[in-house]
């Protein structure tokens, strides 16, 4: 991208050079043409999230933008590589920079899946979210999930892994549970060296549905991770999430999650473990849209070097959402003195039945529990982090999957020791 | 609304030497042409005998709003305002003889009555006419459209040492200190309408505290609008200086007016080592009728600089009125051990809009911060709080307290809660809590059942929602206030 003059020039050549790369490659790409054209319309014209906008204010762009990346090629992943998949019971669904790797990845058994194109869905919205644009006009690939109604899918592992090539790869998923149907999500995005990974990830829950979407971000320390989550839940079921952020240089989650039918509930918890100049972002928008519907968040970050953590979480009642029950936590430990934290927690309420509440938090570790422990005989560095596990639980206490959760608890401890 | 009587009685005794039953209107006004331009900004400035460099400063200020855009960020809407359609100035040229009460609109009458009149007003009154040597409990700056048009027991004051004058007096007497101090703490260039202000301001008060002065009394200034399609751009100025104490008072009225009338304040407060500001707010402006016709748009800029070491600035404000309030009393913490603190009640009824909230920026060591806010919304109002707390990288020990509560009476209205929390030091310590809520229906009936109607039953448990904030405003505020959130919510049950 040619020498920019600013953050805004730098914004307008990134998304020009996707632009072009969009235009050289367009008849060659796979799926809806009419979709990809729309999105690239829209990427020509509104381009790449500014500064100046309310949704990015804490999460400038500028580096991204700054950053080059080769269309994918078909890529093998190094024996190392395929080894921090956790060993997981469930069917493997395995994307190398993007692509779908059948040899790497197992059979479904009782529901469908289908790959080699993207899988758009209908719920995400590229007229709103710029890159949600970006991915619609370049995916190339994606898994397309069905489970069928009252059917137990058990456990998928989709992971993506990233060579390291200096690429860009935007997957598009479309997960579908039928009424009654279940399923977890092992969702891992792992990679090293420098790359932009930009996924979308629709989820249509049906009535009496539950889909559990476990996810581990532990991407390369140069790379970009730009994810979008979108969930639409019917009367009665349940999205339960919990996120794990690791890795990148500069990651954002969003996610927009819409209760659509009465009891409908949504769980977004996460961590987000951040060293050295890396800046992470969990961007939630809960949209209660029926009455009688929850919502749970239970978002914590631990901070250290000089990086720098962002949480955006807003809650939306509308007017007839009545017995709304929103609930929102976030907590901070910063425990270095470079390091920085920035919340924006929002209530938007239209409806007067409702509960909802939120609560922030942002500090050092407990001078007085630590010297608790240490006055028992823990060394200063074990005492952190025992204290840093404990802080840390409440938010992966919700977690069921026996074997995820053990594997999070792994890559926490992984995280600890090699921390910045 | 309810105090318009009672300010222009006030304003009438005091210019007059007291015919304390009197109420008008029809005031003759002296009054610029309609439009903003640079002549308009000289004509402001000529009239005011102001010297070059303030003049100076306004066209400074004019060029830099011609280049900003009007802020779109905030959760209200209201048609496009035409700057060009208003009277930047309008003064008082001589009073009109007093008409007979009867001639008051009812219902003004009526809210009046509600409000237990006479409050702080008869009371000043009553000061104005004692002796000497009785000490009154309130010194009043009457802001009566563009000009301050009395200031009583200046006197007193002075001898203290203490300045309390319009703005525009201390152009002319305390040049260095106006000088020295007007957009220190808000930059011409900060916002659109602090810009605005800027430019085109014609009066409001100036307060100095002089070093280890405790003033003697609450000082107060009572806002008005009265003519109309006149914009207020009131200008205060507050300067603590060491070891001072100061608490203000500021009241805000409009009579009715079908068409939205601008006001555009500018509020600055500097306290020095030990100093402290204690600064009180109740906006009842016109908020429009119950269609959501007309009322005021309050756009308004405060801010305080914690300046010295252990120096406090608290902003207490009740807020009832205006169609719109677009307003962030805000405290930057410079000073180590420096204290800021925003207490706030925030009701909207009917078509009303309110995006307030508050904005604290801790830089020295161990500030403190606590923050209060309770928001009330009714009919088809929506209420917004909407803050930020900064600590930046010095700010060694830092506290924050935030406690955000929301309550929703009826369907039909909105809550929102938009707090900004930036942490970039790890002894810091922040906590953030919001709540939404509606009234209770065993609260409710608890009242109901021992004989209260639902709508005292309601201003009953608002009140109670709101203690933590009522508590802390100076006593002249507190009954009327009280009274006041009864009133604006009339209609809102049932």
């Amino acid at each position: 991208m040619s020498a920019p003059s600013g953050p805004l020039a730098a914004l307008k050549a990134a998304a020009d050079a996707f632009v072009a790369d969009y235009h050289a490659r367009k008849t060659s790409l796979p799926g809806d043409s009419h979709v990809r054209a729309e999105a690239a319309a829209l990427v020509a014209t509104q381009g790449l999230p500014g500064p100046r906008e309310e949704a990015w204010r804490y999460t400038p762009l500028r580096p991204f933008a700054e950053a080059q990346f080769a269309p994918a090629r078909r890529a093998e992943p190094s024996a190392a590589l395929l080894a921090r998949i956790p060993a997981i019971a469930g069917t493997r669904l395995v994307f190398v920079d993007g692509r779908f790797h059948s040899e790497l990845s197992g059979v479904p058994e009782g529901y469908r899946v289908t790959t080699g194109e993207p899988a758009f869905g209908h719920l995400a919205r590229p007229a709103e979210e710029k890159l949600v644009a970006l991915n619609t006009m370049l995916a190339e690939d994606g898994a397309a999930i069905h489970v069928p109604a009252g059917t137990d899918a058990g456990t998928i592992i989709l992971a993506s892994l990233a060579t390291g090539a200096a690429v860009g790869f935007h997957p598009r998923h479309h997960i579908v549970l039928e009424a009654g149907a279940t399923l977890t999500l092992i969702d891992l995005a792992l990679g090293d060296g420098e790359y932009l990974s930009n996924p979308v990830l629709t989820f249509e829950v049906a009535a009496g549905a539950t889909v559990t979407h476990l996810r581990t971000q532990d991407e390369g320390a140069g790379a970009f991770h730009l994810s979008t989550v979108y969930a639409e839940v019917a009367e009665g079921g349940t999205y339960d999430s919990f996120a794990l952020t690791l890795g990148g240089k500069l990651a954002r989650m969003e996610v927009h999650a819409r209760l659509a039918g009465p009891n409908a509930a949504a769980h977004l918890n996460a961590a987000q473990l951040l060293g050295a100049s890396q800046h992470a972002d969990f961007t939630t928008i809960v949209r209660h849209d029926a009455p009688n519907t929850a919502s749970r968040q239970t978002v914590k970050n631990v901070l250290t070097g000089r990086s720098r953590g962002v949480f955006q979480g807003k809650i939306e009642v509308a007017r007839i959402a009545q017995k709304t029950d929103g609930y929102q936590m976030n907590q901070a430990l910063l425990l270095s003195p470079q390091a920085e934290m920035d919340s924006k927690p929002q209530l938007q309420i239209y409806a007067d039945d409702v509960k909802c509440s939120h609560g922030a938090t942002v500090g050092a570790l407990d001078a007085d529990q630590l010297f608790y422990l240490r006055s028992r005989g823990v060394p200063e560095a074990e005492a952190r982090a025992i204290l840093v596990r404990a802080f840390l639980s409440e938010a992966l206490d919700p977690i069921t999957h026996e074997e995820a959760r053990a594997a999070m608890e792994a890559a926490i401890a992984a995280w600890w020791e090699r921390r910045e | 609304m309810p105090a318009v009587a009672e300010t222009l009685e006030t304003v009438q005794a005091a210019t007059e030497g007291g015919y304390k039953w009197g109420f008008s209107t029809d005031i003759e006004m002296d009054m610029a042409p309609k439009g903003l331009n640079e002549d308009i900004i000289r004509l402001i400035s000529a009239r005011k005998n102001e010297p070059q460099w303030l003049l100076d400063w306004r066209l400074a200020a004019f060029a830099v709003w011609l280049k900003m855009d009007e802020p779109d960020w905030a959760m209200v809407n209201h048609p496009p305002i035409d700057y060009q359609d208003l009277h930047y100035y309008a003064a008082p040229k001589k009073k009109a003889g007093p008409k007979s009460l009867d001639e008051v609109d009812p219902e003004l009458l009526r809210t009046y009555e509600k409000l237990g009149i006479p409050l702080k007003e008869r009371a000043i009154l009553a000061g104005v006419e004692t002796p000497d040597d009785v000490m009154p409990q309130v010194a009043m700056d009457a802001v009566f459209d563009s000009v301050s048009v009395a200031t009583t027991f200046k006197a007193t004051l002075a001898k203290s040492g203490v300045i309390f004058c319009p703005i525009s007096e201390a152009v002319q007497e305390h040049p260095e200190l106006v000088r020295k101090y007007l957009g220190s703490v808000v930059p011409t260039s900060d916002n659109y309408f602090a810009a605005l202000n800027s430019a085109v301001f014609t009066d409001g008060s100036f307060v100095y505290i002089p070093k280890g002065v405790r003033c003697p009394m609450e000082l107060s200034t009572y806002f008005r609008i009265n003519a109309r399609n006149t914009g207020q751009f009131e200008r205060t100025l507050i300067i603590a200086e060491e070891a001072s104490h100061v608490s203000y008072l500021e009241g805000c009225t409009a009579p009715q007016r079908d068409e939205n009338q601008l006001h555009a304040a500018v509020v600055e407060l500097v306290a020095f080592d030990d100093a402290t500001i204690k600064y009180s707010t109740v906006q009842n402006w016109y908020p429009g009728d119950s269609e959501g016709k007309g009322g005021i748009y309050n756009f308004v800029t405060k801010r305080g600089h914690c300046r010295g070491a252990r120096s406090k600035i608290s902003w207490t404000q009740v807020e009832t009125g205006s169609a719109i309030t677009w307003k962030y009393p805000s405290c930057v913490l410079q000073g180590d051990d420096s204290v800021g603190e925003f207490y706030s009640v925030a009701v909207t009824n009917n078509f009303q809009q309110a995006d307030t909230g508050t904005k604290m920026i801790h830089i020295g060591k161990r500030t403190k911060s606590t923050i209060v806010s309770k928001g009330i919304s009714a009919g088809r109002s929506n209420n917004t709080y909407r803050g930020l707390v900064r600590i930046d990288r010095r700010a060694d020990g830092a506290r924050n307290f935030t406690q955000c509560d929301s309550l929703l009476i009826g369907d039909q209205c909105g809550a929102h809660t938009v707090p900004y929390i930036e942490s970039r030091n790890p002894t810091a310590k922040l906590e953030h809590e919001a709540t939404t809520s509606k009234i209770a229906e065993d609260q409710l009936f608890y009242c109901r059942q021992r004989g209260l109607s639902e709508e005292d039953a309601v201003g009953l448990i608002v009140n109670g929602f709101c203690k933590d904030v009522l508590k802390e405003l100076p006593m002249e505020f507190a009954v009327e206030a009280q009274k006041l959130l009864a009133v604006s919510l009339e209609g809102s049950v049932g």
